[in-house]
């Protein structure tokens, strides 16, 4: 079995798992957000802010939110090692997707953070 | 197969690790990796559009994370939001970022269906990536509607 130190899991299937996983709970998440803007034409303050300091609706948040970080790394580590590598760029290939994953991480870092102040703080 | 082309080119470039094994045999083998010279069924087509438009919803959680936190903060926040939104730009940008997130969506939902081997045929391929497309121009048209 080939593992890769960069790839989430170090494993490809478990990467594989994470990111069908997380796409079934983001679609869901997506699929409930436009419900409530659907469902509610003349959103106003009050109601809107009322949807999120709903506790479920909050822990939804939270766990789209993780699961948005897991898929957008496997996604992104996917596009990065399929375009970014030695023979699309020639000897700096490597040095180029270590800096791009590295810009990725720390993206999803300051997502996760950013998305727990919002989430938990509403 | 791929190993095989790597290396050569590794070979080429002289960033060859101690270990590595050149297989100059290989070298002489036409392999055309030229992608403007190829002819992307609907397919590959639908395939490329499902990864363009999830490395452009990585940059759009931020603009997303950003509308989100400021209208959760404070009613004027939110009147905030709503004064943007009147903005053709800002329409515009949220409009994209819809588009991407229902097409990746749909897109994401077609690719679940054949992991559990729906439509895997050759046919069933076109047909799925046909349907993929069908159902995104619908969802784009029905967002250009919502926030219009």
């Amino acid at each position: 079995m080939v593992t890769n130190a960069t790839s989430f899991s170090r494993s490809g299937l478990s990467d594989w798992i994470i990111q069908r996983f997380s796409a079934v709970i983001l679609a869901a998440y997506t699929l409930f957000i436009l419900a409530v803007l659907g469902a509610t034409p003349e959103l106003d303050y009050e109601s809107w802010r009322a949807v999120f300091s709903n506790n479920p609706v909050r822990l939804f948040s939270i766990i789209s939110l993780f699961a948005l970080c897991g898929h957008t790394w496997v996604g992104m580590w996917t596009v990065g090692t399929d375009y970014l590598t030695g023979r699309q760029l020639g000897g700096n290939g490597t040095f180029i997707r270590l800096i791009y994953q590295s810009f990725c991480v720390l993206l999803i870092a300051v997502y996760l953070l950013w998305g727990i102040q919002i989430f938990w703080g509403s | 197969m791929a190993d095989a082309v790597t290396l050569s080119v590794d070979c080429a470039h002289k960033y060859i690790p101690y270990a590595t094994v050149c297989y100059h045999v290989k070298d002489t083998r036409p392999v055309n990796l030229d992608l403007t010279t190829f002819k992307f069924p609907l397919p590959a087509i639908t395939s490329i559009l499902h990864r363009i438009s999830g490395v452009a919803l990585f940059f759009g959680i931020g603009v997303v994370l950003y509308l989100l936190q400021l209208s959760l903060e404070s009613e004027a926040g939110f009147e905030q939001v709503t004064e943007l939104f009147r903005a053709t730009p800002a329409k515009l940008v949220v409009w994209l970022i819809l588009t991407g997130l229902l097409y990746h969506l749909i897109a994401g939902i077609k690719h679940l269906l054949m992991d559990w081997g729906l439509g895997e045929s050759r046919e069933g391929a076109l047909r799925g990536a046909q349907v993929t497309l069908i159902l995104s121009l619908a969802a784009t048209v029905l967002s250009w509607g919502m926030i219009w």
